[in-house]
Order: structure tokens, then sequence, then C-alpha cells
């Protein structure tokens, strides 16, 4: 059977236990569960909260395409991909990745692609809200993001 | 065609998204970016630093010598920052 990836873009919270229990229930051939959650960071004290801007129905397909790559290049058994829009405090999730399979380098890996190849194509922008009040500057993309999604090519 | 713009190409040209009539001229990316900077100064300061702006046409990332054909929908936005 091939491996379909789960892939949601939503407002509300994920359930990191939840979601990793759910590629693992009822198998016996997952030997090796992956998960990385991204948090809303502040920046010394001067954010009240990022606001995460997507491209609505691009942003499903987009992490869909490459969630769709990851299955093809390891050999899963099992792929989640979560990520959240719209205004998230620090200390809050953003996006959730789990990547099962029957041995630890695929999930190791697949986790690693997904999260360098989301930043750099999934349609999210995310913007500052300051605790001095009003909104700050849109995040700027950083090369390095360029330079950890080449990697893989 | 539907033209949708997001984060910082958004708020420079004052609107989420417009329908736009292209001109026969109009073939590929880069000339549709041309005639947006033409419709007005929001446009044109939205495109200014045009290296800056990545495109989608119809939800898939293209880049900007891309024939426009048939595609419904383009979407200008700065390089994503999700994650």
């Amino acid at each position: 059977m091939p491996v379909v990836a789960k892939v949601k873009v939503q407002l509300e919270d994920f359930d990191v236990q939840a979601e990793s229990h759910r590629l693992t229930s009822g198998r016996r051939d997952v030997g090796a569960l992956v998960s990385f959650t991204g948090l809303c960071r502040d920046e010394a004290g001067t954010l009240t909260a990022l606001e995460l801007e997507h491209y609505p129905g691009m942003a499903e397909a987009e992490l869909s395409r490459i969630a769709g790559e990851a299955i093809e290049r390891w050999p899963l058994t099992g792929l989640t991909v979560i990520h959240r829009y719209g205004k998230i405090p620090p200390g809050d999730n953003i996006v959730l990745v789990v990547a099962a399979s029957s041995h630890r380098r695929a999930a190791f890996e697949a986790a690693d692609f997904l999260m360098d190849y989301l930043k750099t194509r999934a349609p999210f922008w995310k913007k500052e809200h300051l605790v001095e009040g009003g909104t700050g500057a849109w995040v700027e993309a950083k090369a390095g993001d360029d330079k950890d999604a080449a990697r893989w090519t | 065609m539907n033209i949708r713009y997001f984060a910082w190409v958004r708020e420079r040209v004052g609107v989420e998204e417009e329908t736009i009539d292209l001109p026969g001229n109009v073939k590929t990316v880069a000339d549709l970016i041309t005639h947006l900077k033409g419709i007005d100064d929001y446009h044109a300061a939205a495109f200014e630093e045009e290296d800056a702006i990545r495109v989608a046409l119809d939800q898939v990332h293209v880049e900007t010598d891309e024939e426009i054909g048939d595609a419904r929908e383009a979407a200008f936005f700065p390089p994503m920052t999700g994650g």
C-alpha cells in the first residue's frame, strides 16, 4: 500500500502525542518515529506574537507536493505535516512534521528534508507583533534556508 | 486574470486580489510584472525590488520567464518564511 501523507493547514493547535500515536497504533512494522515541532520564538522580549499569513489552497497543495516527494525518496510507513496560520504567541506551536519508518535513517532524513523544503517553498509569511505596540517587520527569509534546502538536490 | 498578493507585496499594492484584463502583448510572467508596474504608484512600489518577488501560476511556483498560457490565477509574494 503506498503511503499517503496527512497534510493540514489550520488555525487551531495540534497534539503532538496524538499525531505520533496515529502513525504507530495497531502497526508492528514501524521501528522509528521522528517528530519535529517548530514553535514561535520570542526575539529578546520584543514579540507578543507572530502572525502567519498563508496562501489558502496553495499552502496545502505545496505541502502535499513536498510530502509526496519525501514519500518517493524514503521508505516511510507514515508522514504527517501540520502547519498553523493566524496569530501565534511565543511558546506556542507553529509546525509539526512526524515521519515514521522501519528504520531511523529514513525517518530522520525525511523530517529534516520536509522542514528544509517547507521553509523555502510553502507559501507562509511571518509578521511580528511587538510588545511596544503595533506591528513590526515582516520576517525576512534567510540565505541559510536556501542553502539548507539545496543539501537535498 | 485573477491576481493575488501576499505579505508585504499585498500591503504595498493595497489590495489582496484584483482582476486584470491582459493586453495581447503579455505572454510571460515577466511581461505581466511590467504591465502591473504601470497600473499606478502602489503597484510600481510593490514591484520595485523585482528580484525579491516570487510568483505562482495556478498555485504552482514558477520562474518569471514562464508563459502565462491559460493560467487563471497569478500570485506575487516575498520569499517564504514559514516553518
